[in-house]
């Protein structure tokens, strides 16, 4: 009973996807729609029983299915876990995926491949679920590389567009470049614990198994370089704003609240081996620290409201990391969590807002439509105030745990993570500004049509701010609901701040540096009523912000283009000169072979035949003697 | 019924193919193939339940030569390969129409035969003969059928035979010492010889350019992109599916039992040169225009992890690079049908002559990409299987061997994703492209069947290839402990 429903929480989105993407042309858009929420609500449904179940009992539900692989020294079986932490990954991925495909029955209506939108995004939830329910590395790495596809499929989901394609391959290659830190990691772990089970490795740690610490390092490092790819932190994170190609719950779903946490998720899986090794989480804690204040930075500038939001959720994945470099992998979880409410609710309700202006993404061509768009706009009020970090909102908890904690272990990392959280505030009230305040800027045409977005898109809206504003309580300071919940699966306790002044300063000292963030933007956009000008006129630190720190054309200039060099060399220089070598020799036999010619009459039918009856021949003869 | 029997029926099934016709000669092969298949399947059966099914035959006593056919584990996954293939490559020709069709099918069989025959054989000279028979209905194939005009076909033809003609030579000389020094060319009797270092390493020369040459491993692959280019699809399957794996199903059937110390000795630069194979022949793909040369060169880089996984001389190379060389003989076949019947329409292999298909033929571009992806190992399909084992193992061999020959999964992916956008996406292409009919979709699924199936439960393959590898191990390791 408990495999079978375990079963059906897997394949319940693998079922959607297979009846979308064989029979959804047939169905009206609607029942496309509707099947497709309706296979991620059964595995929500089966996650939340599953989730009071282990609530309860505390006894993590596994299933054992059958050999996958079998190699020398150990072997990989289809096998799932349901514990405290998948469960809760599972939660969000399920629950707000159903949210997001709701949504996306009114958002993707007027698309003519409807259908495989949703086939595409039930296989990229089956994948997550796989990711995370796996038992060990290899099965995680199923969904990994999945998830990665999905990606890939639903950024190119509009493929006539050759732009979009390349965002799409950019965004697999850069994911693969990670995936094979991944698995030269698991290469590692398997190599020094026999296993690749989260379970018997842990096991084998608790008995003394003794490892090469110099070997287990290495392994860690290519894990996190595989988190880095998928989580999108320096140096591999540029795939990801390019990703905004994609359809905007695409954005929402798999590039904000899901599958970016692909990485923090595999880390946390594995934190009793990261403790072991204290160098790496110090290089993870210092990458996440700079990722969050150059994604930040870049952030500042942007005038694409999508992108806007991609720099940020770069951002915010990278004060995650510096949590989980701080051995605070509670609290990494919980800006997870949180993150995932509000950065949906913000994604989802830019698309709103696209959606409402046909397309337009440039927040210079919006402005004014909270007065049209009022739920979109309170929920994103909400949201951006969650992100900002301002209390009550579930963000001031999460990202002040996280800042208090970098306080406490490491001083320079805190104030790089104040300084992105103050540019957050910053960015995030300036596209709030800019895009709900002061008149509309773009067309006539578009101002007539200026509306509400239907119900199916206000009312997950609703829920994701409620619990932006809420989610904050799952882990109050001092009476943390999560770290109990999570103790199980944590090799070390989690940390116990006492709230002393210390404490309440840095409360303090977060909440005065998010409002002077917000009052910045305030000044420029709502008193001055400025508004960022047109490319070709932004210059300076701007220009250099707006253009990424030209990262892209810098990696294009270091690697792509070296390899292409590279492979015109091959072409046109040693397979030339391999080749000629070889055919000098050819022609010299060619030349003999020419005295031997006139024999030769040219019929293949004669060849063959001779050819044939001779095979027969022996082999007839040996029958016969036999 | 023994292993020999799907010998005779493939070679009685191209004489009869030749005889019905042009006409009937399509479905004639169609049926003798299937035949063949029906025939291993039922071998490997009874092979499975304990009954002798292998052949032996005292055909000269001097020298003594044995027309012997062993079938164990391995004999039997590479005949049932071959005679898996053969069928589709037959059905997936129909599609097109050749002059001399009769000849053309029969051909096909009759390499088919000489395939199987190389795989079974346990006599070293009957071995050898079928190595080298196996070149002759493909030289045809190619020259009277390939495309371009018939000087290009001829130059790259030539060449080819050639190149690998001269290279089987040396066997040859390697298998004549080998008898002056044992008195036999039986491989059991060669695995049990106990040759110096010196002999081994001149042997074991010999054997890696045949095989070397066949497979093919850089520096000695330039006649490959040129005739997989030039020579019709069918024959390019046969190539890249079947005839290349004959060399590294030899190097673990022959060259490493016989000379496992040199083997030893010299496998940190066997296995160097593999994998600078994968990376050269990835950044190759990268600046291929022709759709069917990137697949070669694609193939090129594929192929040398499957021999690095070899030379490793541990279980888990060899069983990966086992499991590697199925898996790529489906994946490869699969490519090239794709390319073919792009070709169907648009009667170009320029990849710049193509793209906007997607738009028009959903169905054909759903299979292409899992096929694509299945190139580049994804998880759940059979090649990530192979992959994986081949990499542990070069993993365990030394790191920097898998951190290199593993940039075949970014690097795969660059080449084939690009591939795939050029060819498939983009605005829709002015020139019609006709969805894929019924007998071309069929031929995709029985490939991503099998592709998909042993991806998630290579098990019955592993376990009928495991202990076979573990006696050539035994072998190996005679020399080296």
């Amino acid at each position: 009973m408990e495999t079978n429903l375990a079963l059906l929480l897997l394949f319940a989105p693998f079922a959607g996807f297979l009846i979308n993407i064989f029979f959804g042309k047939k169905l009206s858009k609607t029942l496309t729609g509707t099947l497709g929420t309706v296979a991620v609500a059964v595995s929500f449904a089966a996650t939340l029983y599953f989730f009071l179940q282990v609530l309860q009992t505390k006894t993590p539900v596994m299933v054992n299915l059958f050999e996958w692989l079998h190699l020398a020294n150990f072997t990989v079986n289809f096998s799932f876990q349901l514990d405290q932490l998948s469960l809760l990954w599972l939660m969000f991925v399920t629950g707000i995926g159903t949210l997001i495909h709701m949504y996306s029955i009114s958002y993707m209506h007027d698309d003519e491949n409807m259908h495989k939108f949703f086939a595409y995004l039930n296989l990229f939830v089956f994948f997550m679920i796989t990711l995370v329910m796996g038992s060990n590395l290899l099965i995680m790495f199923i969904g990994w590389e999945g998830v990665g596809l999905c990606s890939y499929l639903l950024i190119g989901f509009w493929y006539k567009n050759q732009e979009y394609n390349d965002a799409a391959k950019k965004a697999f290659i850069m994911n693969r470049i990670g995936d094979l830190g991944f698995l030269i990691g698991i290469f590692i772990l398997a190599y020094l614990f026999h296993t690749v089970e989260y379970d018997l490795m842990k096991a084998e740690l608790e008995n003394g198994w003794s490892v090469d610490k110099a070997w287990l390092g290495i392994a860690m490092l290519c894990l996190f370089i595989g988190a880095c790819g998928k989580s999108a932190q320096l140096p591999l994170y540029t795939w990801l704003p390019d990703a905004m190609a994609g359809p905007t719950p695409v954005s929402a779903l798999i590039h904000a609240a899901t599958m970016v946490t692909a990485g923090i998720f595999m880390i946390t899986r594995l934190n009793f081996l990261f403790n072991l090794t204290p160098d790496v989480l110090e290089i993870i804690a210092v990458v996440g620290a700079v990722t969050s204040l150059v994604a930040a930075s870049i952030g500042l500038v942007q005038n694409d409201i999508k992108k806007v939001l991609a720099y940020s959720t770069v951002s915010q994945l990278g004060l995650i990391f510096l949590a989980l470099g701080l051995g605070a992998y509670e609290i990494a979880v919980f800006h997870v969590i949180t993150h995932a409410f509000f950065k949906a609710c913000l994604f989802l309700g830019s698309g709103s807002v696209i959606h409402a202006l046909h397309g337009e993404q440039d927040m210079r061509n919006m402005g004014g439509l909270r007065k049209v768009m009022k739920i979109t706009f309170v929920t994103f009020l909400i949201s951006t105030l969650a992100i900002s970090g301002l209390p009550p909102f579930s963000g001031f908890f999460s990202k002040d745990e996280i800042l208090m904690t970098a306080f406490h272990h490491n001083k320079p990392l805190w104030v790089i993570g104040s300084l992105a959280s103050i540019m957050t505030a910053f960015y995030m009230f300036r596209l709030l500004y800019l895009t709900f305040y002061k008149d509309f800027r773009g067309t006539e045409e578009q101002k007539h049509h200026l509306h509400e977005s239907p119900t199916l898109i206000t009312f997950p809206l609703i829920v994701l701010a409620i619990l932006a504003l809420v989610g904050g309580a799952i882990s109050l300071p001092g009476m943390s609901w999560l770290n109990e919940y999570l103790a199980p699966v944590m090799a070390k306790p989690a940390e116990h701040h006492h709230l002393g002044n210390t404490e309440y300063m840095l409360m303090g000292i977060a909440v005065v540096g998010a409002l002077i963030g917000i009052g910045v933007a305030y000044a420029k956009y709502i008193k001055k009523g400025e508004v960022p000008p047109a490319d070709a006129q932004i210059t300076g630190v701007t220009n250099v912000l707006y253009n990424k720190y030209y990262v892209d054309e810098i990696y294009t200039a270091i690697i792509i283009k070296p390899i292409y060099a590279i492979g015109s060399f091959f072409k046109n220089v040693t397979e030339v000169a391999l080749s000629g070598f070889v055919f000098g020799l050819g022609r010299a036999a060619t030349l003999l072979g020419n005295q031997g010619k006139t024999v030769q009459n040219g019929s293949i039918g004669f060849y063959l035949l001779v050819f044939v009856l001779g095979v027969c021949s022996i082999l007839g003869y040996i029958f016969l003697v036999k | 019924m023994d292993v020999s029997f799907i010998l005779v029926i493939l070679l009685f099934g191209a004489a009869a193919t030749w005889f019905v016709g042009d006409k009937l000669a399509s479905k004639a092969a169609l049926i003798f193939s299937t035949a063949a298949l029906a025939a291993t399947l039922y071998v490997i059966y009874r092979y499975n339940q304990g009954a002798p099914v292998s052949f032996i035959y005292l055909w000269n006593q001097s020298p003594r030569i044995f027309l012997g056919f062993q079938a164990d584990g391995l004999s039997l996954t590479m005949t049932l390969l071959t005679t898996a293939l053969t069928p589709i490559i037959v059905f997936s020709s129909f599609g097109n129409l050749f002059p001399k069709t009769r000849a053309f099918y029969a051909l096909i069989l009759f390499m088919a035969f000489a395939m199987v025959g190389t795989f079974l054989s346990v006599d070293g000279l009957v071995y050898y003969v079928f190595w080298e028979l196996s070149l002759i209905p493909i030289y045809f194939i190619a020259l009277i059928w390939g495309s371009g005009t018939a000087e290009e076909r001829k130059k790259s033809v030539i060449k080819f035979f050639i190149y690998t003609f001269a290279g089987s030579l040396f066997m040859l000389v390697a298998f004549v010492y080998l008898y002056q020094r044992t008195g036999s060319f039986l491989n059991l009797h060669l695995y049990k010889a106990m040759l110096t270092s010196t002999e081994q390493t001149w042997i074991f020369a010999a054997f890696f350019l045949a095989y070397a040459i066949k497979t093919p491993i850089i520096p000695f692959h330039t006649w490959q992109a040129n005739v997989y280019q030039k020579a019709p699809t069918a024959g390019t399957m046969l190539l890249s599916g079947i005839m290349l794996k004959m060399a590294l199903f030899s190097i673990i059937r022959w060259q490493l039992p016989i000379t496992p110390w040199a083997a030893n000795e010299y496998k940190y630069i066997v296995i160097g040169l593999c994998i600078a194979g994968v990376i050269y022949g990835s950044i190759l793909a990268l600046k291929q225009t022709d759709l069917k040369k990137l697949l070669a060169y694609s193939s090129l880089a594929h192929v040398g992890l499957i021999a690095a996984g070899a030379y490793t001389l541990t279980l888990d190379g060899l069983r990966g690079a086992f499991l590697q060389m199925i898996a790529h003989g489906f994946v490869v076949v699969g490519l090239f049908f794709a390319a073919e019947v792009i070709n169907r329409r648009f009667e170009t292999g320029e990849i710049s002559g193509m793209g906007g298909i997607r738009v028009q033929s959903p169905k054909f571009t759903s299979m292409f990409m899992i096929l694509v992806l299945a190139s580049v190992a994804l998880p759940g399909t059979f090649n990530f299987v192979g992959e994986f084992e081949v990499l542990y193992s070069l993993a365990q061999s030394n790191i920097w061997f898998a951190v290199i020959g593993g940039t075949t999964i970014i690097l795969g992916a660059f080449y084939m994703l690009r591939m795939f956008q050029q060819v498939m996406l983009g605005e829709k292409n002015e020139k019609f492209f006709a969805d894929v009919t019924v007998s071309e979709g069929a031929v995709f699924v029985i490939i991503l069947a099998v592709l998909l199936f042993f991806g998630l439960y290579p098990k019955p393959i592993t376990d009928f290839i495991t202990p076979e590898l573990e006696k050539v191990l035994v072998y190996i390791n005679r020399f080296n402990k």
